[in-house]
């Protein structure tokens, strides 16, 4: 089981509250993703989720019972820090092991637990070097191991991916998803990188400066940001927010219209531009467009053959359907 | 790009290196020459070329057994460090990874307590050790050097602590480590090249403290630095038996110093270069 409840959680440090009190349900197994800019509490929340930190109010439930209070390690949950926090001076091996030897588990046992989560990890053939012999990739994937072997009700992730190059990124980011339809262990991932939100999660939960903007499906929140915060930070490229006449033409202080639900035309549309940078992805093409009589730089997505380049005068047309409203409090008209 | 040293440069780099490490080392180098003098020729003058004759060495060995203050020096120094060790572990783990607003001040406050001149408590201290019968024993002996190079030992494995990533010691803590399980297994052997250094220094400075061990010792529990001391007295001074007794108590502590080389220049230069 991992059901995780915050009852009106808040974290002071000093004078200064980093999160006003907070309410959050995560069912059993679900993938959650923490994700913000940078400073705006998400790590701190897992930390009080993991009982690293003492919250300053309010209540923590694992699976019904009152953790507020109890210390981390008897939380029955396992986390995997950024910088994988393995212990330099024990083997693969012995990393993996540490939390089963704290439990008192049987050496059969261990070595059993032992055997396939390195199988399943791919670190057979390393088991008896040290953290220093070994790749970042390696590493992250011990201290997933390190993780697994204590069978924890609930998965805790630091930022994991963050010191890894872009193409181990990917490749670690499908193992961790992969882990986790295998596992089907509640999750709890912390990022600033909205791509790897978008990929994994069941549910994200957009941060900013301790308090909760949004809460749902990768899907509900690209369909429906509830303001603009969400809606700037979801999505890649950023959706264009637009204020001004052209908002005011349909009854918003602010609309916003993602890359992909603009038309471009060379002949006809609703607002004329120039292109100013073309960026040529082979499926995609991003055109940011620029001269358009609106305050922004509007970034468009076609398609990958599309024969228009730099200086080239284009016609743009929103797809009113999809387009997002905003009221001068930057909340969603409905 | 690497600087270029042309060799006439590198050539005087080394001179000058070595003019330098000659001074430092010259007191010492001196010592040794003039304990292999008899003692006409040592008091005879500046001389570098001495006769070789060990009878000073000799003459050491039969006046006084060198071998009592050589062992209280090992007891003295060993006992002290790790006694140093038991107390200061907790105390810096402590520091380093719960600090309060004061640990700071703490610190400063320990470090502070050596910028006195030891003669400042010689009286009380003296009239403690009288009073409770510590005087000459080894065991008032290791306990006040203990606490004499407290400050220091603390110090320096607090500056290693701290260089533990804090992470490390969470994750032991998410991993099911007791307080206990943390300090035995996870940070300890994290620790150990700068507990070893640590304990090198310590040792070192134990072994060459001069002003307790001479104070508060006669016979019993003096070390080798009572024992050089011994050796000027009012009947006169022996330059030649005084150099070979420094010899006899400077050469193991220059033998460890020699094989931890290493350990040792790590330890001092901890923090500083990275």
């Amino acid at each position: 089981m991992g059901r995780i409840t915050l009852e009106n959680v808040t974290k002071r440090f000093g004078d200064v509250e980093v999160i006003p009190p907070l309410n959050l349900d995560i069912n059993d197994g679900e993938f959650v993703v923490f994700v913000g800019p940078s400073g705006c509490g998400k790590s701190t929340l897992l930390r009080l989720i993991a009982g690293l930190e003492d919250t300053s109010g309010g209540r923590i439930l694992i699976d019904g019972q009152d953790a507020t209070s109890t210390p981390p390690a008897k939380r029955g949950l396992a986390m995997v820090f950024q910088s994988y926090a393995l212990y330099p001076h024990m083997s693969v091996r012995k990393n993996i092991a540490f939390p089963m030897r704290m439990a008192g588990v049987p050496q059969d046992e261990q070595d059993r637990r032992i055997e396939s989560a390195a199988k399943a990890l791919n670190l057979t053939n390393y088991l008896d070097r040290k953290p220093g012999q070994l790749s970042g990739g390696q590493r992250q994937r011990v201290a997933i191991g390190r993780a697994i072997v204590r069978e924890p009700s609930a998965f805790l992730f630091d930022e994991p991916l963050s010191n890894l190059d872009a193409a181990l990124r990917v490749g670690m980011r499908l193992e961790i998803s992969e882990l986790h339809n295998r596992l089907e262990t509640t999750m709890i991932y912390v990022t600033h990188d909205q791509v790897e939100a978008m990929t994994m999660a069941d549910k994200i939960v957009v941060l900013q400066a301790g308090r909760i903007e949004q809460v749902g499906s990768p899907m509900e929140l690209y369909r429906a940001p509830r303001n603009l915060f969400v809606a700037g930070f979801i999505g890649s490229p950023r959706m264009n927010l637009i204020d001004g006449p052209a908002a005011a033409e349909y009854d918003a202080t602010t609309i916003g219209v993602r890359p992909e639900h603009i038309a471009v035309s060379g002949t006809e549309g609703k607002w004329k531009g120039r292109i100013g940078v073309s960026e040529h992805l082979g499926s995609d093409t991003f055109f940011y467009v620029e001269d358009t009589g609106l305050a922004e730089t509007i970034t468009v997505r076609a398609g990958g053959d599309i024969d228009l380049h730099h200086g080239d005068t284009v016609w743009l047309s929103p797809d009113i359907a999809q387009m997002h409203r905003f009221d001068a409090n930057g909340d969603r008209i409905a | 790009m690497a600087r270029a040293v042309s060799s006439r440069a590198k050539v005087g780099y080394t001179v000058a290196a070595w003019i330098v490490a000659l001074l430092i080392f010259f007191p010492i180098l001196y010592t040794i020459i003039t304990s292999l003098k008899s003692e006409q020729e040592a008091i005879a003058g500046f001389d570098l070329i001495p006769s070789f004759t060990l009878e000073s060495f000799r003459a050491v060995q039969t006046q006084n057994d060198y071998w009592k203050p050589f062992t209280n020096s090992v007891i003295l120094s060993l006992g002290s460090t790790l006694l140093a060790l038991i107390v200061a572990i907790p105390a810096a783990w402590a520091m380093a990874f719960s600090p309060t607003k004061r640990t700071k001040d703490i610190l400063m406050w320990m470090l502070s307590t050596k910028m006195m001149p030891a003669v400042a408590v010689l009286v009380p201290i003296y009239l403690i050790f009288l009073r409770t019968g510590l005087m000459d024993t080894r065991i008032g002996l290791t306990v006040m050097l203990m606490l004499i190079n407290l400050p220091i030992v603390v110090w320096m494995l607090y500056t290693y602590f701290r260089e533990i990533p804090g992470e490390i010691l969470e994750a032991a803590r998410m991993d099911g480590a007791t307080l206990r399980d943390e300090i035995v297994h996870v940070l300890t052997p994290m620790a150990v090249p700068g507990i070893a250094s640590t304990l090198l220094l310590n040792v070192i400075l134990a072994w060459n403290e001069a002003f307790w061990t001479i104070q508060l010792t006669t016979t019993n529990a003096a070390p080798l630095s009572a024992f050089i001391a011994s050796f000027s007295s009012p009947q006169g001074l022996f330059w030649a038996k005084l150099s070979a007794a420094s010899v006899l108590a400077i050469a193991p502590i220059l033998i460890l110093g020699w094989f931890s080389q290493k350990q040792l220049v790590r330890g001092l230069t901890f923090g500083a270069v990275k």
